[in-house]
This record gives C-alpha cells, sequence and structure tokens, in this order.
C-alpha cells in the first residue's frame, strides 16, 4: 500500500510538471493578451484611446485616477453600472481584468490610494436637502445621474461631461464611502465637477451627503432580464389592399407629425436573380427633433433608424411591420433610453393602428 | 490500480490543460462596437471595401447628418450604411417575413471628435429572439462577418 501511495504521489507530481511546462509554453506561444491590448479591446469604444472619454467618461484625468484605488476600478469592471450604458464584464477573466487594471496605473502620476472601508457617519435626511440645493441640477434627482452618455461632441446637452448616475448599484458596489468623502471634497478639475470649498459645503455637509448616497445602495443587486417578454417586431395585418395599406402608413404617418422620407422595395439597391418575390414595400420616416433628442440620449441609437414601417403581401394578406422599440430600449442597458423607446413604441404602434382601420 | 492511478493522473494533467487554454472568452454582447483611430472618411471608404472584401453588397448609405442639419441641428457626420447579399435577403424575407424590419444588414458611422465610431447589432442574438434553427448558420455568419468587417477598420496600434 505504501509504495502505491508513493507512486502516485510520483505520478501526480510528474504530471503536474508536465502539465505546467505545458501551460507556460503555450501561453508564451499564444501570446497573451497585454493590459494595452485588453483596454483598446473592450473599453477604447466608449472611454476612448487614451481614456480621454467618448460615449463613457474620461478616465485618464489626473483627479479621476486620484480617487479611483485599484480595487475601484475592478469591482467597476465587473459590475459596469447596470442600466447606465457601462457593460459588465462579467465573463472576464480575473487575471485579464487585473491586467487592465495595471494598464490604467501607467496613466497615473502618483500612487493608486488605498481606501479604508469604514462606514462615514452623517445624517442621511439632512443630506438629501443639501443633495437637492447643491447637486441635483447636475446629477438629477434621486441621483439618477445627468442625460446623456459620457463627453458631448457634435450634439451638445449644455454640459460637456454627462453626470454619473449616484444612485448606481455599480457605482455604490464598488466605491466606499471614503471615496466618495474624497470625491465630493476634492471635486475633479478638468471636469464640471465642483469641489466641496466651491460650492460652499461644511464638513458635516459632506458626511450627510456621503449617507444620503449610500442610503440607494440595495443588499444585492436586481438583475432586469436582457429579454422581456416583448417579441422582437410589431406586426398587424391590414384589412385594405397591398397599395391601400401603403397610401395609409403614409396618411398615418404624417398625421403622427413625423415626416414621410421615401418608400422603397427591401432589395432595392442589390443585384438580383428573379424578381418573383412577395411585394415589400418599406416606408421611411422621420422626427428630427425626436431623433436628435434620441442622440442626444445615447448615439448607438442611430443603429435603428431613420424609422421605417413595411407593407407586405405574404398568401393573401397584407400585413405592416416594424421593429419593437421596447425590445430594443434592452440592447443599450441605458434606462434613460427607455422613455423614448416607450415614445417610439406609442408611435409605431399608433400608426399600424391607424392605417388598419 | 496502479494503472487507474496513473490514468487519472493523466486524465487530471489533460483536464487542467484544456481548460487552461481555453480561458479567453469571447464577447457575447448584444451589439458589435469598434473605434477607429481614423477620421471619418477614410473610416467610410475603409467600411465600404470591407464590406465589399466579405462579398457583400451595398444598398444605400443613409446620411442622417445631412437630414438633421437641414433642419438646423448641429451634428457631426452620421451615417447608416445598409449591405447585405440580395438573393439571400430576397429569399430570407419571403419566407419569414417577421425579419423583414431587420433587414438588410445595417452599420451606424459617427464621427467622434477625430475618431469615428461604428456600431452594429449582433446578428447572432437573433438566433434567441427569432428561434429559427433554419437560419442559425446564416445568422451566425453574418456575425462573423460583421465582426470581422469590423475589425477590419478597428484601430490599428
Ligand atoms: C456642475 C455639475 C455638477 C455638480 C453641481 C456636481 N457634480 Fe458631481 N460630477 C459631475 C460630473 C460631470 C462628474 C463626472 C466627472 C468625471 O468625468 O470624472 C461628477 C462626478 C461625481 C462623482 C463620482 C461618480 C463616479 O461615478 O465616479 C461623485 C461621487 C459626485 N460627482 C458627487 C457629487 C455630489 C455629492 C455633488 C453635490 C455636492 C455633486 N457631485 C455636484 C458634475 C457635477
Ligand atoms: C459601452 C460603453 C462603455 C464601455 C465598453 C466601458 N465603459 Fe466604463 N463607463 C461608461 C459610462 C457611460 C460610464 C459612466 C456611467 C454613468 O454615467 O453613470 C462609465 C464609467 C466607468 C468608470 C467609473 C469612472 C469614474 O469616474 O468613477 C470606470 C473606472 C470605467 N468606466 C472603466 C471602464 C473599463 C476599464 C472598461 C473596459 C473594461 C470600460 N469602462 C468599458 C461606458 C463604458
Amino acid at each position: 500500500m505504501k509504495t502505491f501511495k508513493i507512486t502516485f504521489k510520483l505520478y501526480l507530481q510528474l504530471t503536474l510538471l508536465i502539465y505546467s511546462v505545458l501551460v507556460s509554453f503555450f501561453q508564451s506561444s499564444f501570446a497573451e493578451p497585454k493590459g494595452e491590448d485588453l483596454y483598446l479591446e473592450n473599453c477604447a469604444i466608449c472611454h476612448g484611446t487614451d481614456g480621454q472619454g467618448g460615449m463613457g467618461i474620461p478616465i485618464s484625468l489626473d483627479d479621476f485616477l486620484k480617487s479611483a484605488s485599484e480595487d475601484y476600478i475592478k469591482k467597476t469592471i465587473r459590475l459596469g453600472r447596470p442600466n447606465r450604458i457601462m457593460p459588465s464584464f462579467y465573463w472576464m477573466p480575473e487575471s485579464d481584468i487585473n491586467k487592465i487594471v495595471s494598464y490604467l496605473g501607467s496613466w497615473r502620476k502618483s500612487p493608486a490610494p488605498i481606501w479604508d472601508s469604514k462606514p462615514v457617519k452623517g445624517d442621511q435626511l439632512a443630506g438629501e436637502l443639501v443633495y437637492k440645493n447643491k447637486c441635483a441640477s447636475c446629477h438629477s434627482e434621486n441621483g439618477r445621474g445627468g442625460k446623456g452618455s459620457g463627453l458631448h461632441f457634435s450634439r451638445s446637452n449644455g454640459m460637456i461631461i454627462t453626470p454619473p448616475a449616484l444612485n448606481n448599484q455599480g457605482l455604490l458596489n464598488s466605491a466606499p464611502d471614503a471615496m466618495l468623502h474624497y470625491i465630493i471634497s476634492n471635486g475633479r478639475k478638468d471636469t464640471p465637477m465642483p469641489s466641496a470649498s466651491t460650492l460652499g459645503l461644511s464638513k458635516t455637509d459632506i458626511n450627510d451627503l456621503v449617507s444620503y448616497i449610500r442610503s440607494f445602495h440595495l443588499k444585492s443587486i436586481i438583475h432586469k432580464p436582457l429579454y422581456s417578454e416583448e417579441p422582437a417586431s410589431l406586426i398587424q395585418e391590414s384589412p385594405y389592399s397591398f397599395d391601400e395599406t401603403v397610401e395609409n402608413v403614409k396618411r398615418a404617418i404624417t398625421g403622427s407629425n413625423f415626416v414621410h422620407i421615401r418608400d422603397q422595395a427591401l432589395t432595392s439597391g442589390f443585384d438580383i436573380e428573379t424578381k418573383d418575390s412577395p411585394r415589400q414595400t418599406i416606408i421611411y420616416f422621420c422626427n428630427f427633433s425626436f431623433l436628435y433628442d434620441a442622440l442626444k440620449i445615447d448615439p448607438r441609437v442611430g443603429m435603428f433608424l431613420p424609422c421605417r414601417i413595411t407593407v407586405t403581401e405574404q398568401q393573401d394578406k397584407v400585413l405592416m411591420m416594424s421593429i419593437n422599440p421596447k425590445h430594443l430600449s434592452q440592447l443599450f442597458n441605458n434606462d434613460a433610453l427607455d422613455e423614448s423607446c416607450d415614445q417610439m413604441y406609442e408611435v409605431y404602434s399608433g400608426i399600424l393602428e391607424d392605417a388598419s382601420l | 490500480m496502479k494503472l487507474i492511478l496513473r490514468k487519472f493522473a493523466l486524465l487530471l494533467g489533460l483536464l487542467g490543460l484544456i481548460i487552461s487554454s481555453n480561458s479567453y472568452s469571447v464577447v457575447t454582447g448584444e451589439m458589435i462596437m469598434v473605434r477607429s483611430a481614423e477620421a471619418f472618411p477614410e473610416t467610410m471608404s475603409l467600411l465600404q471595401e470591407a464590406i465589399r472584401h466579405q462579398g457583400y453588397q451595398l444598398s444605400r448609405v443613409q446620411r442622417v447628418d445631412v437630414g438633421l442639419s437641414a433642419k438646423g441641428y448641429a451634428t457631426d457626420k452620421y451615417r447608416v450604411v445598409f449591405f447585405g447579399k440580395g438573393n439571400e435577403i430576397q429569399q430570407i424575407s419571403a419566407k419569414y417575413p417577421q425579419l423583414i424590419p431587420y433587414l438588410p444588414l445595417k452599420i451606424a458611422i459617427f464621427a467622434e471628435d477625430d475618431n469615428t465610431i461604428l456600431i452594429s447589432a449582433n446578428p447572432s442574438t437573433y438566433n434567441d429572439l427569432f428561434n429559427i434553427p433554419e437560419l442559425k448558420p446564416t445568422f451566425d455568419k453574418w456575425f462573423i462577418d460583421i465582426t470581422k468587417i469590423m475589425k477590419s477598420v478597428q484601430i490599428q496600434n
């Protein structure tokens, strides 16, 4: 039995040795991604190639980095900011997250802070009052955050950087009280975020504000299901002929204060071999002020523009159809868009209904 | 007994190897998004070239910014590029009309300062959305092709 144990140990050690040699060989030959590559691959789309900001807020400014511990950045990557555009990188291996954190570290001019996890003692209700007076103009009521995405480029929102949501569970699970206290005390240079002295806040005010912000912290993060029961497309049958339906849709579009842009066949602009497909006409329309407001909230919505309703003939039935905007709002991880998507839903379903009366 | 132990140890080693060499997940986001460090006009021509190179035809470029500017809304360049394969679109839309609102394929492309952003829906999510097993290979191919198209205009460092 004893020899058995020894040989087993030996085998195990040998296999593990071979295994670790092989692993290190594989890892070096597959050229492990570097922190910079991982950043460019996953973050630069929103935070910019150099962290200067974009659809996300800047993360290379000195005053941000002075407030951001490595632990804060790590947790922020893992959790994202639910419903505030920044996705959760729940799938990313720990080692990759660490590499991104070190890469952001290369932008630092001073060592990363380490925050105490001790809670700050303050008066939540007093904090709420100060918040309403001093912070809500930017961060909105109840810490919901400003409307818009990161930096504003050509579609101005009146502020250069969108104030982040302070009631966000991604923030609250990443930032300890001491960090919030530091940010409120110092503000952030080169951003609209003012310091406590600029706002005339006392030491007590700062503590009260931290307590107020902390009061949004839930015990656990509630995940909204990605897809609700919403169908992908809105489809309605028309009692009229194909041509009548097209005219009805156009009339309903104008009646909803939208501008009819053009009609075209689905395959228009493509080379096709046979022409005998079902009749399909796409009716494009737009409301420019609505479009402009939606793009300011999230420039990605343009992906579903312009608005369109398709009329098609399928087995002697005339169908009208559109995308379902309620379904779309879930794609963007941005609840600021919910209102626009709901409005769009009303417009689309209204037009489909009007056109089939 | 000895043989079993040896096999077991070997299996353990192999298993570890498989796990460790597969540890890089792929983003399975709802959207495919890419930043190009090139300005808008250069990126736009790279994009159109990449779409053709991948075997697709461009059917239209919607000039969203031109429409907005004409109505007095200040905006930088914003276009939506429509593309696909004519016969494929014709066949799929005839058989599965519920897909029509999602066709042709498209990529939104817009200027952000001196960079350009490209965004597309991720067609592999249509598998869950529409649940049409026959189209799974098509949706997956669209995903791969769009990813290739977008990668080819991504930041080169
Ligand atoms: C003039 C607008 C403005 C006012 C007023 C303002 N903020 Fe801010 N705040 C911002 C902006 C913009 C940012 C993002 C700064 C950046 O890019 O790093 C920010 C960032 C923050 C952050 C960091 C959030 C994060 O996600 O890291 C906290 C915390 C914060 N503000 C709290 C407050 C509090 C509390 C008040 C009131 C005392 C306040 N702010 C007042 C604009 C403002
Ligand atoms: C789809 C866009 C998007 C992507 C991708 C993204 N972010 Fe963000 N990020 C944002 C937005 C938007 C915010 C601000 C949230 C708000 O307004 O409430 C943010 C906030 C942050 C913050 C908090 C900044 C502060 O002032 O405290 C950090 C840190 C951050 N992101 C890091 C990253 C890193 C690292 C990655 C890549 C692993 C990444 N982000 C990927 C959009 C994005």
